[in-house]
């Protein structure tokens, strides 16, 4: 996996609660059996009109949010479906940090193994994101995984928590098989007292 | 010696490795895989060199894509590729697969329990977050992405931070028509669809306690739409009686030393919980969705809400685009909504009891005229059994397809979808906006609610029939 580096870019406003993997990435874009190239049916069904046109008042087809890599989104983000298209999907498309107030659990797992950051923020600090990335002066934030923190020009600045496990596999793009494989001896004995299955 | 609850138990049985400030390294005692979340996991193992650690404890069905229409042709091609795909992983890596041809073949979350691959005390996970559909055996059942397929694939171990507890005790005689369904609708109304993030719900309370197997499967298959990890129900009588005579425990012929077992896994007397709601069944009445979110759930006899009385900002934005979506105006009585479609199928819904307990409800009439109804039983032993009892013709005379098993409408992967305006009743288990279909607006209900809305073209309440329903 890639090595999480530290992030500065303007904020993509979702302002939507419960978001879940089914608007994400749509079911229709399930049965590809490759990793790649989930990036263009992010959010489909809100980036496009029926006919398959773009529907601009979508906030991922704004002109200042072009290039975004932090996406901002409300309560219970990534809710639903274990797909783990949906990260795939978001990686691909560019973002690789989420903030929100919370996270689904199966989301937030999946998003680790795909070198994508989510960060939970108190409310009135999402407030405060989601109100500067809606006016003129979008300040970009920059966030830095080694040090916990999110800050910006305007002054703001932030620590978060995260699982300092989680963090160092992010930082060092580990993959999680061959850390398990370190304890092959461990699993080995364990099945040997594998008793009533 | 301490009082545990059954989760405790089975955590402390599974742990391999733990250290100071890491997730834990958990043993996985089934894994079930199916042909959508795996192609991309079996990948990763042959560009690795890696080959499945436990053949044994690992079971392949196809289920997601496949039609229930003429299921010898694909005439999707993506579709097509999939279902190949996972034959050819099955065998590349020596994985037993219940394929189409299979007369065991089904919902992954409704063969396991069938087979009696599902038992007591075990972890089991499946790239599918209906996963929790198992934890009703008393198994600690969590749904995961394609990556820990992938890692369970090779290692048969994930690494698992430890969730919190969290007890729902149900009390109180359920009233007539009140089914499992409408109590986990009412959970899910009660305590939002974040209510148990980060925990492991275990259901409890006589109420629980009374549920059948299926019962219970439909509670702890909406879990995860609570937030939850996973749910489950302390395994007992009714749970050891249900697997007795299943295939997969006739077959190792030692039942009576599995349920030995299996006995003492149930949460001790004064074991404690992080968290804890109690709730009343003889208070609920049968639930019925309006919006975009399985928290949007009201009773039958209810309104849809008016975002004008809610004062959270947010949560108005969400009740007003919910309605916007559902076509539906403020204050709009439930039982005057009227519906395209009436799904009954789904891992929530689509067991031999579901499909009794709704044939009740349909036979001897018909089918609305303007309402396109469809029943998809959850596995080709469901489907047998039913036609056994002559249900299959209930239903077809009232005007029901009856069709082949799999997942369907429920998430419409396959040919099975809403058009876009089209609403539907349907017994699944999430009405995301476009879940069954693009523009298409879901109404979760249980299977009976469903039937006597196929009848009548909108909402009823059941408890206006007078049906025995017996236990359902």
């Amino acid at each position: 996996m890639e090595k999480f580096k530290t992030v500065t870019s303007v904020l993509t406003p979702l302002d939507s609660a419960n978001v879940d993997t089914d608007q994400i990435i749509p079911k229709q874009f399930l049965k590809k059996i490759e990793k790649t190239g989930f990036g263009e049916f992010l959010f489909y069904d809100w980036r496009y009109n029926d006919e398959g046109t773009i529907n601009k008042n979508f906030v991922l087809n704004k002109k200042e949010y072009k290039g975004s890599k932090i996406l901002l989104a409300r309560d219970n983000f990534g809710c639903g479906s274990s797909r783990e298209h949906a990260p795939w999907a978001l990686k691909d498309y560019g973002f690789v940090v989420i903030i929100s107030t919370s996270f689904a659990d199966i989301f937030y797992n999946n998003c680790f193994k795909n070198g994508i950051l989510p960060i939970v923020v108190e409310e009135d600090n999402l407030d405060y994101l989601f109100k500067i990335a809606t006016e003129t002066k979008n300040f970009p934030l920059e966030v830095n995984l080694l040090e916990n923190e999110i800050k910006n020009e305007d002054g703001f600045s932030l620590k978060f928590e995260i699982d300092t496990f989680r963090k160092e596999c992010l930082i060092k793009g580990l993959d999680d098989i061959d850390l398990t494989m370190a304890h092959s001896e461990k699993i080995d004995s364990f099945e040997k007292t594998l008793k009533f299955t | 010696m301490k009082s545990k609850t059954l989760f405790e138990k089975i955590w402390e049985k599974h742990v391999v490795h733990e250290e100071d400030g890491k997730p834990t390294l958990l043993y996985i005692d089934l894994h079930l895989v199916h042909e959508v979340t795996s192609p991309q996991a079996f990948e990763g193992l042959r560009e690795t060199n890696r080959q499945v650690r436990r053949k044994d404890l690992t079971f392949a069905t196809m289920d997601h894509n496949v039609p229930t229409i003429n299921r010898n042709k694909i005439e999707d091609e993506v579709s097509a590729k999939q279902i190949d795909a996972l034959r050819k992983n099955c065998s590349d890596f020596d994985v037993e697969l219940f394929d189409l041809s299979s007369p065991y073949q089904g919902i992954v979350h409704v063969i396991g329990p069938e087979q009696g691959l599902t038992r007591p005390g075990m972890t089991i996970v499946c790239g599918d977050s209906h996963t929790s559909t198992h934890g009703a055996f008393g198994s600690l059942a969590f749904g995961i992405g394609t990556s820990e397929v992938e890692h369970v694939l090779a290692t048969q171990c994930l690494w698992q931070n430890r969730p919190k507890t969290f007890e729902v005790r149900v009390d109180g005689k359920r009233p007539k028509g009140v089914t499992a369904k409408d109590i986990i609708l009412t959970i899910i109304g009660e305590i939002g669809t974040a209510g148990a993030t980060g925990t492991v719900v275990e259901y409890r309370g006589e109420t629980i306690a009374s549920l059948s197997m299926e019962q219970r499967m439909t509670i702890c298959n909406m879990s995860i739409e609570a937030g939850a990890r996973a749910g489950m129900i302390s395994p007992d009588e009714i749970t050891f009686e249900y697997l007795k005579n299943k295939p997969r425990i006739k077959e190792s012929g030692n039942y009576e030393q599995l349920v030995k077992a299996w006995t003492g896994l149930a949460t001790d007397d004064g074991a404690e919980f992080d968290n804890s709601i109690s709730l009343n069944a003889s208070e609920m009445s049968p639930q019925v969705s309006w919006g975009t979110s399985p928290g949007m759930v009201t009773s039958v006899t209810g309104n849809v809400p008016n975002p004008k009385n809610e004062e959270d900002p947010v949560k108005r934005k969400s009740i007003q685009s919910a309605l916007d979506y559902m076509n539906l105006k403020p204050d709009t009585k439930i039982e005057d909504i009227k519906l395209d479609t009436v799904f009954i199928g789904s891992c929530t819904n689509s067991r031999i009891e579901d499909l009794i307990a709704a044939s009740k409800v349909i036979e001897g009439n018909k089918v609305s005229s303007n309402i396109n109804a469809i029943v998809v039983p959850g596995s080709q032993l469901v489907k047998h059994q039913a036609e056994k009892l002559g249900l299959d013709k209930i239903f077809k005379d009232a005007g029901f397809d009856w069709r082949e098993s799999g997942c369907s409408m429920c998430l419409g992967m396959n040919p099975d979808q809403l058009s876009p305006g089209e609403r539907c009743a349907s017994t699944s288990n999430r009405n995301f906006e476009g879940r069954q279909g693009k523009g298409g607006r879901t109404h979760l209900v249980s299977p009976i609610m469903a039937a006597a809305a196929a009848i009548n073209g909108r909402f009823v309440d059941i408890r206006s029939y007078d049906i025995d329903f017996g236990e359902y």
